[in-house]
């Protein structure tokens, strides 16, 4: 039995192009980017090279805007550690959203301890963002507001145009983490009025530990590692020149790409949802209009999400839930309650990402399979009569 | 991540359904943390004769519900008291750290089953 991988939030496979870009970095041009001799230099004109590349696509106007990281945490962290530190002598008020990444979330509470003030907005029952609520939300002392582009469970994209246009008129910086959309959308940080952008490179088939975060010219940001010169002495240790390659050959092949792919996983995704509403007693979850072309979640009332997952990998099929066994707490998905479902439902949501190996015939065999399923577990539910 | 006496409960529980003249009904958990397990049991000269369950939750509180009703039938009432969440657990060649709080209830649901018994056949008596 060959194994369908819906899990593509969670990471992807890399590209086989994209391998063999990197290879050559691991070994013939090891050396350290920063040494004087020839070595040095071919990786340093690989890193070049990478961080052109990447500072183009993503519609920024020089290749100093451009950080590389170990990856979309870091990034995060970087972005609102790295502003709060730097600013706040100008204030200490941070704006973000209840159904952001743990590792804007959790980064920006964690900032609370040393005297910072955090106002985390609500979103509607679709996991949107209202702008007029970020504007309410501005005080003179806010330095900073992070909103995320789209949303890795449910796939809702936010107004982020529109935001950044309200938070930049304050005088806020304003900071979006990128990390589900780099590949899909089309990112420009003009039209997108941000001044930070967080990506990962294993979000779009490049490979994991690598990351970069946009700053606008002029924006500055306290390091969170010390140590070193690199990255214009904001974010000290030997470049990942191998994962950085890999990474900018990865978003090229994604934004070249983007417009066929996208429109044939719409197609695929649309099918999936409309195929999964037949089961009765099932929630589509999200916004329809303003989603991830490869995103599907849903809620199967009074069945849990880990014993469907179970049942799922015991068909070929690996996909994700937002249940409290697979949050490794004893909630579910935080998303999925700020958008109003009762603990109960949230218990039993399955998330469903495409990519590019998933092909029509995927669809039917999961919309032949899941229908059993969900029909076995609430055959087994106390909660279904 | 399960042992494959977890999978094989979970995969093929045993005694899974209601019983519509049961003696004793137990129900523990809440659906805020996700595992509900509900217990039916047919007892006869205090001996549990037939047991069913339904259970909302996870991989092993599906398992544990399972195997807590092959572990019970049989038994008399005061035996089938003393079984623990841990001899659930045990039986099962074990649980994975996170679950043995959350979803291993078996033991709580089959014992309020026979409170449950024991307060119906009280009632009958007076």
């Amino acid at each position: 039995m060959g194994q369908i991988y819906m899990d593509h939030a969670a990471t992807t496979a890399v590209r086989r192009e994209v391998a063999e870009a990197m290879k050559p970095f691991f070994t013939s041009k090891f050396g350290n980017s920063s040494s004087v001799y020839d070595l040095g230099r071919e990786a340093r004109r690989g890193l070049d090279q990478a961080r052109d590349k990447i500072f183009k696509l993503l519609g920024a106007e020089r290749a100093e805007e451009i950080i590389f990281t170990s990856g979309g945490s870091e990034a995060n962290n970087l972005a609102i550690k790295g502003v709060a530190w730097a600013y706040a002598n100008k204030g200490k008020h941070i704006i973000t959203s209840s159904i952001e990444h743990p590792a804007v979330l959790d980064t920006a509470n964690w900032l609370t301890q040393f005297g910072f003030e955090l106002t985390v907005l609500p979103v509607d029952e679709y996991g949107l963002v209202d702008s007029q609520k970020v504007a309410s939300a501005l005080r003179p002392d806010t330095i900073l507001v992070s909103i995320m582009h789209a949303n890795n469970e449910i796939g809702t994209i936010q107004p982020i145009s529109e935001i950044g246009k309200i938070v930049r008129q304050h005088g806020a910086l304003f900071h979006t983490d990128a990390v589900q959309t780099a590949g899909s959308l089309d990112l420009d940080v003009d039209e997108l009025n941000v001044d930070l952008l967080s990506i990962s490179a294993h979000k779009f088939y490049g490979p994991k530990g690598v990351g970069a975060l946009y700053v606008r010219r002029g924006v500055r940001l306290e390091p969170l590692i010390h140590g070193g010169a690199q990255e214009k002495r904001r974010r000290a240790g030997t470049e990942n020149v191998a994962g950085i390659v890999g990474m900018a050959t990865a978003l090229e092949l994604a934004q070249t790409e983007r417009k066929v792919e996208s429109a044939r996983l719409t197609k695929l995704r649309d099918k999936l949802i409309k195929g999964l509403q037949i089961i009765p007693d099932t929630k589509v979850n999200g916004d329809l209009e303003n989603r991830l072309s490869n995103n599907v979640n849903v809620c199967f009332k009074y069945i849990e999400g880990e014993s469907l997952l179970l049942n799922l990998d015991l068909k070929g099929i690996a996909a994700s839930s937002g249940s409290a066994c697979t949050s490794g707490s004893l909630d579910p998905s935080h998303v999925l309650l700020a958008m109003g479902l009762s603990h109960e439902i949230a218990h039993g949501s399955l998330r469903l990402t495409l990519g590019r190996e998933n092909t029509e015939a995927d669809v039917d065999y999961l919309l032949e399979v899941v229908p059993e399923i969900v029909e076995r577990l609430r055959a087994m539910s106390p909660l279904y009569q | 991540m399960y042992s494959d006496k977890v999978m094989d409960h979970f995969t093929n529980p045993r005694n899974v359904g209601e019983i519509a003249d049961a003696d004793g009904v137990g129900e523990v958990g809440n659906s805020r943390c996700g595992d509900i397990m509900k217990i039916w049991i047919k007892v006869e000269n205090d001996v549990i004769t037939d047991i069913k369950f339904k259970t909302f939750g996870c991989g092993a509180a599906i398992a544990t519900s399972s195997v807590i009703t092959e572990l019970a039938i049989g038994k008399t009432l005061t035996e089938a008291e003393e079984i623990t969440n841990q001899a659930v657990a045990s039986a099962l060649e074990g649980l994975p750290p996170l679950k043995m709080h959350c979803s291993n209830l078996a033991a709580d649901a089959l014992k309020s089953a026979i409170e449950d018994y024991r307060k119906n056949t009280a009632t009958t008596a007076s």
